[in-house]
């Protein structure tokens, strides 16, 4: 009974984790349909950005928070203006491969500047964890899981009660019809990718003090981060939300019950399951394909 | 036009300084192949900044058979296919007659069968499944310890330190699986129990749901076998969830150093494993020459935490250039019968390869002393029961 409390406040806390990878790239894959395989290099940019400010310039850890969020939409407004504006009319392959590019050069950039050895981020937070009864969680990971659910409202707003995010939606369902009525696609295309980048970077510089920083940290990231959104259903973000607790939870129960050593595969048997039965993911709606 | 000629001769003069520059420098190869980049390159990089500290080293002092030695170092980006990859590229392109490699055991029992395709022996530095010498490569050299070895070194630990029941985490790797097989059965032939087996990606970051399982198992000591980097997020973790137990991690590419500066006052009362004690080199077999590597670490201004990983390459270079002059020519098969006579001194103590294996297909290792070294007020220091 102790033991499975301490896997569902686990599952809770990873699940915001999770959500929070799952709904930047929601933006980017499943709205605008770009398979972004930066968005691992862009929450490890989250973290070398928080640990320079940090850990080397001493800045406070909050305001570098906020700085790397912003730095994070930068490089992401950049990628998309160098790489992508160009290839608004190209087909998905062609625009994999340049993304697949895209990620070894940042992968390899970041070894480059900061080495392979692991770096770590003091966090503000008592040391000593949060203890609930039987089960406990460290402070740090409690500040991660309410910034999550923040940033994850503030993203589900921004798409549905915005003007930005009509034209988002208008511009990613129908280009064409979309420019006529006057929507400046170009800076659409732009800013859903710089706020689909600034979210990844969120997520590293919120969990690079929660685990250690290092250039392959965006790999496994990525591939939840994949995981959620195609659990969720393309491009919603209750989805991903969701989907990222659905994870989650299958993750820690999986590896607490069954095995361990499958716990990664925990999480893609039952994405299989799940659109088995349901081929467009929980929860898209029919309109949002294509 | 005068500006073309110019350019033409400047292209001849420097295909002329190539050419006459290979004539001078013949140089004898040595493949090396690491993970200096993906999950490892952490490690990987310091194993190769060993061997090129003994490259010059031997480089200064004349090196070998009149030449000088020249390593070739291949990023096996921390992969098996590509560890392939470079050995294939380092006999088939640049000829090297002998390998150092692969860092993990994984890494490694996947170039194994090259080996005996090519006919070229290797050096093995790091590794410690123990597969890689029973299963009849006799192109295998081993100079690190086996998993085995090292749950022996272990055995008379068990009383002291009053272990009664042991649980267990490791990667889902050779490494990982290997040492809980030979760590449990020492344990178990001690009268410990054995509570829980936890396993994990070597790539994860997040061991919750293992800890919970472990602290529900109300073991006394948990045995650990990762990299560093996992070692680090695995004690704080552990913290975070309040499991009370003492931790020891086994492997020897654990980096205390590394552990105290990043996980802080997680990283308290731990033990762990290693090969070479940069904090005490006296003990060591060999104090000399482990001064002498330290030296040459600190003198290039690589990083302190990555000293208990570089001595195998380095020590691997030395017996590598040892069989070279004995076998008196860069011939693999000669330098392969000459490696079961190479004697060594070097940081892993006195190296010489004994046969392991079945008959007729034996495999060289190496028997490196095992040091357990505790964290005690952030510092690393012998332990005490």
């Amino acid at each position: 009974m102790n033991q499975l409390l301490q896997h569902l406040l686990n599952a809770v806390i990873l699940g915001g984790t999770y959500a929070l990878l799952g709904i930047g790239l929601t933006l980017i894959f499943g709205i605008m349909r770009v398979v972004n395989f930066t968005h691992g290099e862009l929450y490890a940019f989250g973290a070398y950005c928080m640990y320079a400010l940090v850990m080397r310039l001493g800045f406070d850890f909050f305001a570098s928070l906020l700085l790397a969020v912003a730095l994070g939409a930068l490089v992401g407004a950049v990628i998309e203006l160098v790489l992508l504006s160009r290839l608004r009319r190209a087909d998905i392959d062609t625009t994999m491969l340049v993304m697949i590019g895209a990620w070894i050069i940042m992968q390899n950039a970041e070894q480059l500047i900061w080495s392979g050895v692991a770096l770590s981020i003091t966090s503000p937070f008592p040391s000593n964890p949060l203890v609930l009864g039987p089960a406990s969680v460290s402070w740090t990971r409690v500040y991660v899981f309410v910034v999550a659910l923040l940033l994850i409202a503030g993203t589900y707003f921004l798409i549905n009660r915005t003007k930005l995010g009509k034209a988002m939606r208008a511009t990613f369902q129908d280009r064409d019809t979309a420019a006529l009525m006057g929507i400046r696609i170009d800076r659409i295309h732009t800013a859903t990718f710089a706020i689909g980048s600034s979210l990844a970077a969120a997520a590293g510089a919120l969990l690079g003090p929660v685990f250690v920083v290092q250039p392959t940290m965006g790999d496994l990231a990525a591939a939840k981060a994949f995981a959620v959104v195609i659990l969720g259903g393309m491009g919603s973000v209750p989805g991903a939300t969701i989907g990222g607790f659905v994870l989650a939870f299958a993750e820690e129960l999986g590896a607490g019950y069954i095995s361990s050593g499958y716990r990664d595969a925990m999480g893609f048997v039952l994405i299989i399951l799940i659109l088995l039965v349901r081929p467009t993911g929980l929860f898209a709606r029919k309109e949002r394909i294509g | 036009m005068k500006m073309l000629v110019g350019s033409l001769a400047l292209v001849a003069a420097l295909a002329g300084t190539s050419l006459s520059g290979a004539h001078a420098q013949e140089t004898i190869k040595i493949g090396v192949t690491q993970p200096l980049t993906g999950a490892f390159a952490a490690s990987g990089n310091y194993v190769a900044q060993g061997t090129k500290i003994a490259e010059e080293e031997i480089n200064n002092a004349g090196g070998v058979l009149g030449k000088k030695i020249q390593l070739v170092i291949e990023d096996n980006k921390s992969n098996p296919t590509e560890a392939v990859t470079t050995v294939e590229k380092l006999i088939g392109q640049d000829k090297v007659p002998l390998l150092i490699g692969a860092w993990s055991s994984t890494l490694t029992l996947a170039v194994m069968p090259k080996l005996e395709e090519y006919k070229v022996p290797m050096i093995v530095e790091t590794s410690s499944s123990g597969k890689i010498t029973t299963s009849g490569n006799p192109y295998v050299f081993r100079i690190s310890p086996t998993s085995e070895m090292e749950a022996k070194a272990f055995q008379p630990l068990v009383k002291q330190m009053g272990i009664k029941k042991a649980d267990f985490l490791n990667t889902n790797n050779d490494f990982g699986i290997g040492s809980a097989d030979e760590f449990s059965k020492m344990l178990k032939a001690n009268g410990v129990e054995v509570g829980v087996r936890e396993t994990m990606d070597p790539a994860a970051t997040d061991f919750s749901a293992q800890l919970a399982k472990i602290k529900a198992s109300g073991g006394d000591t948990l045995f650990v076998t990762t990299a560093v980097e996992q070692l680090t997020l695995i004690l704080k973790q552990a913290k975070e969830q309040q499991l009370k137990v003492r931790v020891v991690s086994c492997g020897g590419s654990n980096s205390p150093d590394q552990i105290i500066a990043q996980a802080g006052a997680a990283a308290e009362g731990s033990f762990h494993t290693t090969f070479f004690p940069p904090w005490f080199p006296d003990v060591t077999t060999n104090p000399d020459v482990s001064k002498r590597y330290m030296d040459g670490w600190k003198k290039r201004g690589f990083n302190v935490g990555g000293l208990t990983e570089g001595y195998r390459g380095y020590d691997a270079v030395y017996v590598a250039v040892a069989a070279i002059k004995a076998a008196g020519k860069a011939d693999p098969e000669a330098i392969r019968k000459a490696l079961w006579d190479v004697q060594v001194k070097g940081v892993y103590g006195n190296i010489h390869f004994n046969k392991q294996g079945p008959a007729g297909k034996e495999s060289g290792q190496n028997v490196p002393t095992v040091y357990l070294v505790a964290v005690k007020d952030g510092k690393v220091q012998k332990p005490q029961f």
